[in-house]
């Protein structure tokens, strides 16, 4: 058990190909750390460098109070999970899981009593004898987990474990990680390009793109308070949905208009600090779809649940093109005018990568560019019939068109 | 059998019978030379001169494995042959797993040039360099020693060990060897516990061609070995032949008493070989 530590570090490979960047992360002992991000984003590499499995370009990496940059592997007292499992073919559940042990020339018994214990807490008592190739993905899985928990190493570091499985295994296996988390209380840290397990995982998530680190935060703060477009658009599920708007100073406070809707808005950061709109005021604005409370067939829309002072400014009409139930809600997609349509590559490859998952965004490819709406499954809302939405306006997050950056 | 009869009714039974034939034929062509040989070393003198010659044995005889089993030259050439082709087989396989190892696992320049200029020693005609050879063992005063032909043999060898084990290493998934890195072994012990129990197949398949190679070769034997106690079999079954005679059925014998421990090899560890030369072609 240990404090995991990262100090400006680097990764550069031959032909100054960057793939991480100026990493700084403080990870406290016993804490569940998730690295997400699309593919090819760093989170991979980053845990191989701790891992020590690739060396440290630049920077200074930190377990316990030790520097263990020169340090190979079987020095750094980690263990790790792979994502195919990389279980010893040729050895036998029983011996899997000692084998560390057993390089350590650790004692007969003891190894057995800590291979029984790993093999009781996953319920694998029963494959001890069994061949790698006679278990199923998820007993694969659990040995992998075994071998690592019978090490009682510093920390567990893991590597996307969960994208061989099939959906339902993993959000089961997803649980078990958890608990096993909760037991042993060994610092983690585990890499997924699944939003989804970071968000249910995590005491804390670091976001990665390109390299670079883009927040480091609790599950809930980051939701709810995404830095950039970029986090914003890959961390909740549907993704949140993104206009282009115009962010107007109006009678001492904000508004922010697209097309004929207008929401009132607090002041942004940037504004405050005095610092004007920018040459042309245009924002891009992020409203995630849960906040859409109430959704109301036809022209003459009773008030919604909106949360406005006018009910007119903070609703605005749609037409569904598709709505997708899902039993305890439903989802609701419409199209945008072109102008105020944004389209993020970055985000649409992204939520693409953590499809298939059971609770997953229904977003693919087809929905690039459309709305997603979360509505209460007793909506009565019919495709190509106008429905009414009130916007909830403290749920808004304003963005910057040009920089991506948050500004509220 | 069941299955193929079955899968052949779904075509034509014509096309049935024809794979056959054609499977008969390939067989009978290949292992003729075989039969006919073995038939040689199984009948009597004047049968073996008989003209027309008989096709099937009149009165089969060992009196042929007598002679080459009586004779201590050729007892010692077979114990000289098992000997030679034995360490030339354990040398190639120890340096050649390193070495492929080394270039299956290692990023570095010229990787491929360097998997050509081995694979060009291979290429040497034998017969170009036997006599520089010769001259640089006798100064070294190894010849009618085992090392003249274990030496040789290596050399010629090792370049198709490396390639054929290198396409090994290159099939094993690099995250077993980071597992056991993790998991606390060296470099070394990451190779001989994981790495070579995996690539069995590989190693086995490569033993035994090795070890064929070195067991059928009969030039640099012929050339480097003078002395009767250290000739291998090759070099041994042409003794059979005296100024005056050629005893055919001894040769014949003694053929066949060389194949068999081949036979044996390579029926022994069959589905190992498969295995290996398939390695790779299906995810196991």
């Amino acid at each position: 058990m240990a404090e995991v530590t990262l100090e400006d570090v680097n990764k550069v490979y031959a032909g100054d190909v960057v793939a991480v960047r100026d990493m700084n992360l403080d990870i406290q002992d016993g804490e569940f750390i998730v690295f997400v991000g699309p593919s090819g984003c760093g989170k991979s590499t980053a845990l191989r460098m701790i891992a020590g499995l690739e060396d440290i370009s630049s920077g200074k990496v930190f377990i316990g109070d030790n520097v263990v940059n020169d340090l190979p592997p079987r020095d750094r007292d980690i263990a790790m999970v792979f994502q195919n499992y990389a279980l010893y073919p040729h050895m036998n559940v029983r011996e899997n899981m000692g084998f560390a042990l057993k390089l350590k020339k650790m004692d007969k018994d003891e190894i057995d009593r800590r291979v029984s214990e790993a093999a009781r807490i996953l319920s694998i008592e029963r494959f001890l004898d069994r061949k790698p190739k006679a278990l199923s993905g998820g007993q694969r899985q659990r040995v992998a987990l075994g071998r690592a928990i019978v090490r009682e190493p510093k920390a567990f570091l893991m590597d996307e474990p969960l994208s061989n499985l099939d959906a339902k295994l993993r959000v089961q296996m997803r649980t078990e990680i958890g608990k096993l988390h909760n037991r042993i209380g060994v610092t983690t840290i585990y890499v997924t390009h699944d939003q989804t397990e970071a968000m249910t995982m995590a005491d804390r998530i670091v976001v990665l793109k390109d390299g670079v680190v883009q927040q480091v935060d609790t599950p809930q703060v980051m939701y709810e308070n995404p830095r950039n477009v970029f986090v914003a658009g890959f961390i909740g599920s549907p993704a949140m949905n993104f206009m282009r708007a115009r962010l107007e100073k109006e009678n001492g406070g904000y508004v922010a208009s697209f097309g004929r809707t207008r929401i009132p808005s607090t002041a942004p950061r940037s504004a405050r600090r005095g610092e004007g709109l920018g040459p042309r005021g245009l924002r891009r604005k992020g409203r995630r779809p849960r906040d859409t409370p109430g959704a109301h067939r036809g022209r003459h829309a009773r008030r919604g649940r909106g949360h406005g002072r006018d009910e007119r400014p903070n609703t605005v009409e749609v037409q569904p093109q598709v709505i997708e139930s899902m039993g305890s809600e439903k989802y609701l997609y419409f199209g945008l005018p072109k102008e105020q349509a944004v389209h993020l590559d970055s985000v649409a490859e992204m939520t693409g990568d953590a499809g298939g998952d059971a609770d997953g965004a229904g977003s693919a490819d087809d929905f690039d560019e459309m709305l997603v709406a979360r509505i209460s499954a007793e909506s009565q809302a019919r495709r190509g019939q106008g429905v009414l939405l009130s916007i909830d306006a403290s749920k808004i997050r304003l963005f910057d068109a040009e920089t991506e950056q948050a500004i509220l | 059998m069941a299955a193929a009869s079955a899968s052949g009714s779904g075509r034509s039974t014509l096309g049935t019978v024809l794979f056959y034939v054609f499977v008969a034929l390939f067989v009978l062509v290949s292992v003729a030379p075989l039969l006919w040989v073995f038939k040689m070393s199984i009948i009597t003198k004047t049968e073996l001169f008989a003209n027309p010659p008989t096709f099937l044995p009149n009165s089969p005889t060992a009196t042929s494995y007598g002679t080459i089993f009586g004779d201590e030259r050729f007892r010692k050439a077979l114990i000289n042959s098992t000997i030679i082709a034995g360490v030339t087989t354990v040398i190639c396989l120890f340096f050649g797993s390193i070495a492929a190892y080394a270039i299956a696992r290692l990023r570095f320049r010229f990787k491929s040039l360097v998997m050509t200029l081995i694979l060009a020693i291979s290429f040497f005609p034998a017969v170009a360099i036997i006599a520089p050879l010769f001259l640089q063992y006798r100064t070294i005063g190894i010849i009618d020693t085992y090392w003249a032909v274990i030496i040789t043999d290596t050399v010629f060898a090792l370049p198709l060990t490396i390639w054929i084990l290198v396409a090994f290493f290159k099939e094993l998934p690099r995250d077993l060897e980071e597992a056991a890195k993790v998991d606390g072994a060296t470099t070394i012990q990451a190779f001989r516990k994981v790495i070579v129990p995996l690539a069995a197949p590989g190693v086995f398949t490569t033993a035994i061609l090795t070890f064929i190679f070195a067991w059928n070769e009969f030039l640099f034997a012929n050339t480097f070995l003078f002395d009767a106690d250290t000739q291998p079999v090759t070099v041994a079954i042409p003794n059979f032949a005296t100024v005056y005679t050629v005893d055919y059925g001894a040769q014949a014998a003694a053929a066949v008493t060389v194949t068999i421990p081949l036979v044996i090899l390579v029926l022994l560890f069959q589905r190992r070989i498969v295995s290996g030369l398939t390695a790779g072609a299906v995810k196991g």
